[in-house]
């Protein structure tokens, strides 16, 4: 990473959907100047392997060329991601790498930003109840496992301070249990 | 030696239905396994031809529906479903729209799967629920698992709208419109079970709100009014057929005359067209498995189930019923398991009958096409360097199906006994 200096540093902007304008806001805000960017998208290979096993416990019912509705997901899936990718690098107005992945979003991220100097994402989680929950499966993982440092951002306005539930006033004595 | 046979042949018949080399139809091994086995002798020439001719009628019934629900496609019926969910899925502004989304992904499914059938819904209907998903920039995944898990679980109301369906619905000997109201409590059942599974289990994909771009706004395609009053008239017409005593096949083969006629007409669907979406290789593919099964099911296999298969219409026996037909269908398949488990139950009546498709229709969620053809179809990926990941499916499933079957069955039992039947 040392031959990064003369470059600019490395950041990587996990797009995705429904969430990606928060993130890339804030790698353009945030990140240092003159950083190369890389955009991320990763399509879940469950999603067409869904329909494809749904599809292969039909048997033989509508068979036929382009019939299989995992083949057909895989190329929605394939045009839906490269538009989200094109609309983010619009958004981000620079130059920058897309980066399209198939196959499961939090070890493909963790993959890709490992050499990054900077890994931007957004909160995937539930969001209703703020807590251990506000992070799914997919960025705690990579919070977790990244191997440069997560810039972790909200996809609507940062909450309140004052949202923060008071400290208890009565903390309970400690259980004396043996 | 004709038990052994016919054991062989069904598994050679199975493996070939799910590998299908070069993408050869399903019936090239079925029907030679099935002539095989009535010229060794392991099945007689005339039970053969009771089996066939059994066969035959539910085979019409469901190419009728193939080629209904083709044409209902072709005529924009699920665009405009797609493009009503992006309509209503963004314009509440209470809740989050993914949610909202799903909460219309599960009807229209669940309608589709029912009046449609499931192949409908798997190959026509998620197709067009993953480009609304990715439209609206939400993710798209707990859609398209509400389409793949509602295809096999929301297929109980009616007759039509599963295969598994239509064959019991001819050993079950009742009517149309008795077979929907005995079905419609497990059926919503069911579905209210699938429902609150999905909300927890992908509450992290659902907390995100669509922000549809104003310039990618699907336009209105308007409702295809026509096919969904005939897809209406149909329906009725099972139900009235059925009453009258004449074969409801019949009111699906006029829908899709009507619809198949008028499409002709304008030029909008070539026969040949037509002839593919009855699909005539798969009618001959249930034809040969139905003599296949029937023959290992009178080599023996039909005496060892039997003592499995709980007699009467008492919720244990319901229960007992409902789990072995899941058991099965997640074993070999569905349709395999359906055919077996028929001759058995329908001596015990209607209701038994119906929870043989309770467990064979919820079942495969566990285990997309039951695992024999599961483990078939990762071992061939596997080839392909991309083994599907079933963990999180296996999840869902482990999740929704015992829960599914469950509720499923005290709501048959209610219909049953509390409605006096």
């Amino acid at each position: 990473m040392a031959g990064n200096e003369s470059q600019g540093r490395s950041v990587v902007v996990w797009v995705c959907e429904g969430t990606w304008r928060a993130s890339v806001d804030a790698g353009l805000g945030l990140a240092p100047a003159g950083a190369r960017f890389t955009l991320l998208h990763v399509t879940p290979a469950e999603v067409a392997d869904a329909a494809h096993g749904a599809y292969l416990g039909l048997f033989g019912r509508g068979h036929g060329a382009g019939r299989d509705p995992g083949a057909r997901l895989d190329d929605l899936a394939a045009a839906s991601a490269g538009d989200l990718l094109a609309r983010a690098a619009d958004r981000l107005g620079r130059d920058c790498e897309k980066l399209e992945i198939h196959g499961h979003a939090e070890r493909a991220v963790v993959a890709a930003s490992a050499q990054a100097d900077l890994l931007v994402m957004a909160r995937d989680g539930d969001r209703s109840r703020l807590g251990p929950k506000s992070l799914g499966k997919a960025a705690r993982f990579v919070v977790d496992h990244a191997a440069c440092p997560v810039l972790l951002v909200w996809p609507e306005p940062a909450p309140d301070i004052t949202t923060i539930p008071p400290p208890p006033q009565h903390p309970a004595p400690p259980s004396i249990a043996d | 030696m004709g038990e052994s046979l016919a054991l062989i042949a069904l598994v050679a018949v199975l493996a070939w239905a799910v590998v299908r080399p070069r993408g050869w139809p399903e019936a090239v091994v079925a029907v030679p396994a099935a002539v095989i086995l009535i010229a060794a002798g392991a099945i007689g020439g005339s039970s053969a031809i009771t089996e066939a001719r059994q066969l035959g009628p539910v085979i019409g019934f469901l190419a009728a529906i193939l080629v209904l629900a083709h044409l209902c496609d072709d005529d924009g019926l699920f665009q405009a479903c797609g493009a009503w969910m992006a309509r209503t899925a963004t314009s509440h502004q209470t809740g989050t729209g993914a949610r909202r989304l799903l909460a219309q992904v599960f009807v229209i499914a669940s309608v589709t799967t029912a009046v449609l059938s499931l192949d409908a819904t798997v190959v026509l209907l998620t197709p067009v629920v993953f480009a609304t998903a990715s439209r609206l920039d939400v993710r798209a995944k707990p859609q398209v698992y509400a389409c793949t898990h509602l295809a096999n679980s929301a297929s109980l109301l009616l007759p039509v709208s599963n295969l598994t369906n239509l064959l019991a619905f001819a050993a079950s000997g009742l009517a149309f419109g008795r077979f929907a109201a005995l079905m419609a409590l497990p059926w919503l059942a069911v579905i209210g079970t699938e429902y609150a599974v999905f909300t927890r289990f992908f509450a992290a994909d659902l907390s995100v709100r669509p922000h549809p771009d104003p310039d990618r706004r699907e336009k209105d395609t308007g409702l295809p009014v026509f096919t969904l009053a005939v897809l209406a008239l149909t329906l009725a017409g099972f139900a009235g057929a059925s009453a009258a005593g004449v074969n409801p096949a019949w009111a699906a083969f006029a829908g899709a005359a009507v619809l198949a006629v008028r499409a002709l007409a304008r030029h909008r669907v070539a026969p040949v067209a037509l002839i593919r979406a009855a699909d005539l290789p798969f009618l001959l593919f249930v034809l040969g498995l139905g003599i296949v099964v029937k023959t290992v099911v009178s080599n023996g296999l039909g005496t060892a189930l039997a003592p499995l298969l709980p007699g009467g219409t008492s919720l244990p026996a319901l229960l007992a019923t409902a789990a072995l037909a899941a058991a099965l269908a997640n074993v070999c398949n569905n349709l395999p398991a359906v055919l077996v488990l028929l001759p058995l139950a329908a001596p015990s009546g209607a209701g038994a009958v119906l929870a043989v498709l309770l467990g064979v229709n919820i079942g495969p969620n566990l285990s997309y096409t039951g695992s024999l053809a599961t483990l078939l179809w990762r071992r061939i990926l596997r080839r392909h360097g991309s083994a599907p990941d079933l963990g999180e499916f296996t999840r869902l499933g482990l999740l929704t199906v015992p829960a599914g079957l469950l509720v499923a069955v005290l709501a048959l039992w209610v219909s049953l006994h509390g409605a006096g039947g």
